[in-house]
């Protein structure tokens, strides 16, 4: 006869997940197209996780790139542009000027490389060749060193070139290239807007950086762009910074502010009209704005996370319809309720799991896309293990949430009335 | 030794809102193991319900119901589940496979609910198709079978964990009259191999069968007498279970 008593040991749990996976499957097999609808959701929301995040991650590579360029040391000054927005009308023209930047450099210590910037926009022109670059400055001389941008060929503006506005540019490389200008560019004389200048010397490579090409400036001694600009250049510039040593950049920055507050006339209380930027500040500011954008992103995914569960759930519900009858001579040969609700849990999650593969295949592809159709270089699309981990997670979890309804309904099924179901 | 199944002072009342239904009205039944009872009356007898109370899938409202001792009353959903899985062994009139699965896999399904390991599922489930006599259909879906097949896998499915208790439920209202008898002649053989069997049915020739019937009207026991088959081999001592057999390797 049968086992005296029954065996002692509990039911072995893995044997009934084990079935439970291989009915999951076989679902998702027999009903391939209804699945694929159901999970179009879920398909959705992954993909354009990953898709975002995998642009949004090159992107901060890139940032961090960038940053380690001009070193840690690295101060930016400029007009605080949220300032300028002031109500309506009388808004009043937020000012940075030479004389500001000319108190800086001889009343804040510790500073070890400085430069003024007055970037503006001219064509360049060169035998009727012509050119719009992607910016024109005029610096001073120690712009080399406050941006780590060498020259290559030739030679970097001087102190003299300063003092005297010579009427002399140094180009990027790109420059060169857009006005035929040859292998011997050095003391050619071109035009920047209407100033002949003659070129002393063409910068080194650096290619983009944040979709602006580094390549394609003209830089002019400060007091020739500004006769070039006009005097209003000169009232909004901005200023570059190298300080002595990292432990001083707060020291600098603190100096700045405190003078510009002080010659800004900015009564205790009111805030900066200026904005001193250090490095990692600059870095905190585009990552911000990722953030910001993946934050977005996010919402949306979210929506249709919970849009993909309820077509989930909605699906799973039908599902248990169908299979009453299975539930109640499943119930009848001894499963007990756990185990009808972890059938159809784990086949919630199979379907959610595999809407979140298919996702992720699709996203990554996307993000790889629009890599390649962007103009602007962007770095390679790059997918972090721990987006691959949350893609899944979160597939997981929305099976796992709007399955449980379902399943829940399934297991409470009176075996007697699912027997006689039709 | 206490019988196999104890019913006394059972009532199963159905609250259906404006009046109460008695479904069984104070059943009182005694089956000892190795017996072969049909149990008959007309619908709305009460044997339906008495059968899911049997087969556990129900408790009494009042009274008490002991299979093999246990007080199924008292058990809770997942007790219930264990006493089914472990007791009784269900054949249906709709043979109740499961469809798109083979019926070898049919007849496991109650031992991985068990929690038996695959390999030994696997042998004890083969052993149970043979000796149904479908050796040769394990791998086939109940879609590609006969009804006398499916009943066959389902009887198998059935006998696979050694029920304690075999509890058909009209199990040849679907079959045709040839199939029925080879359905019949399989159980007069589990019988026989010592097995206990209940058969809820209506028609006569199948209550045949059975070496004892029980007749209900209204929820109560109308009458319980041994029938021919009975009496003939009990030599009139129907209540005495006949030694069972070894059953076949």
């Amino acid at each position: 006869m049968g086992d005296p008593g029954g065996s002692g040991e509990p039911p072995g749990l893995a044997v009934v997940v084990l079935e439970n996976l291989r009915i999951a499957l076989a679902a998702l097999r027999a009903n391939g197209m209804r699945s694929l609808l159901t999970t179009l959701g879920i398909i959705i929301g992954v993909a354009a996780v990953v898709a975002v995040v995998s642009v949004v991650q090159g992107l901060q590579h890139l940032a961090t790139d960038v940053f380690e360029g001009v070193g840690a040391n690295f101060l930016h000054v400029e007009v605080n542009q949220d300032r300028q927005r002031g109500p309506g009308l009388i808004a009043k023209q937020v000012k940075l000027t030479a004389e500001d930047a000319q108190a800086v450099r001889e009343q804040v210590p510790g500073i070890r490389f400085f430069t003024r910037i007055a970037a503006g926009s001219a064509q360049v022109k060169y035998a009727e060749r012509r050119h719009q670059p992607g910016s024109v400055m005029g610096v001073d001389e120690a712009y080399q060193d406050v941006m780590n941008h060498a020259v290559e060929r030739g030679r970097f503006l001087s102190r003299l070139d300063l003092e005297n506005h010579r009427k002399v540019a140094v180009i990027g490389p790109k420059i060169v290239d857009k006005l035929r200008l040859g292998r011997q560019p050095l003391g050619k004389e071109i035009y920047v807007g209407n100033l002949p200048v003659t070129v002393v010397g063409v910068m080194e490579t650096k290619g983009e950086q944040l979709g602006t090409d580094l390549d394609d400036r003209v830089f002019l001694p400060f007091g020739t762009a500004l006769e070039l600009f006009g005097r209003a250049a000169a009232d909004r510039i901005e200023i570059d910074v190298q300080a002595e040593t990292t432990a001083q950049v707060d020291a600098v920055r603190d100096g700045i502010r405190r003078l510009l507050r002080r010659r800004h006339r900015l009564a205790a209380g009111r805030p900066d009209d200026f904005r001193v930027i250090v490095q990692d500040e600059l870095l905190k500011q585009i990552t911000g704005f990722l953030s910001g954008v993946t934050a977005v992103v996010g919402g949306v995914v979210a929506i249709s996370l919970i849009v993909g569960g309820i077509g989930i759930m909605n699906v799973m519900l039908v599902s248990v319809t169908e299979r009453t009858r299975e539930i109640g001579v499943r119930k009848a040969v001894g499963a007990r309720r756990r185990d009808i609700l972890l059938q159809f849990l784990i086949e919630a999650v199979a379907l959610s799991l595999a809407g979140g593969i298919v996702g992720l295949a699709l996203g990554y592809g996307l993000g790889a896309l629009v890599v390649a159709v962007v103009p602007a270089h962007l770095p390679p699309a790059h997918v972090p293990a721990w987006a691959i981990a949350l893609a899944f997670g979160f597939s997981a979890a929305v099976g796992i949430f709007f399955g449980i309804y379902p399943a829940g309904k399934a297991a409470r099924l009176d075996p007697i009335e699912a027997l006689r179901y039709e | 030794m206490a019988a196999l199944i104890e019913l006394a002072g059972v009532y199963k009342i159905y609250d259906m809102g404006a009046e109460k239904v008695h479904a069984l009205n104070g059943i009182e039944l005694l089956i000892d193991r190795g017996e072969y009872v049909a149990i008959m009356g007309a619908s709305g007898s009460g044997k339906s319900t008495l059968m899911n109370l049997l087969g556990c899938l129900d408790t009494p409202t009042s009274g008490s119901y002991r299979l093999n001792g246990v007080a199924v009353e008292e058990l809770d959903d997942s007790q219930l589940a264990a006493i089914r899985n472990k007791e009784i062994g269900f054949v249906f009139q709709t043979f109740n496979l499961l469809p798109r699965t083979d019926a070898l896999h049919n007849v496991e399904l109650p031992l991985i609910y068990a929690g038996m390991p695959r390999r030994e599922r696997r042998e004890r489930a083969s052993q149970a198709l043979e000796r149904v006599g479908l050796a040769d259909r394990m791998h086939h879906n109940p879609n590609e079978l006969s009804g006398g097949q499916r009943q066959r896998v389902a009887i198998a499915r059935a006998l696979v964990n050694d029920p304690s208790l075999l509890l058909a439920d009209e199990p040849t209202g679907n079959l045709d009259s040839a199939t029925s008898v080879e359905i019949m002649e399989l159980f007069d053989q589990l019988h026989a191999g010592g097995n206990t069997v209940v058969l809820v049915t209506h028609e006569p020739d199948i209550a045949q069968h059975a070496w004892r019937r029980v007749n209900l009207r209204d929820g109560m026991v109308l009458s319980d007498v041994p029938t021919e088959q009975g009496g003939a081999a009990a030599g009139g001592v129907w209540a005495t279970p006949v030694a069972p057999e070894s059953p076949p390797a």
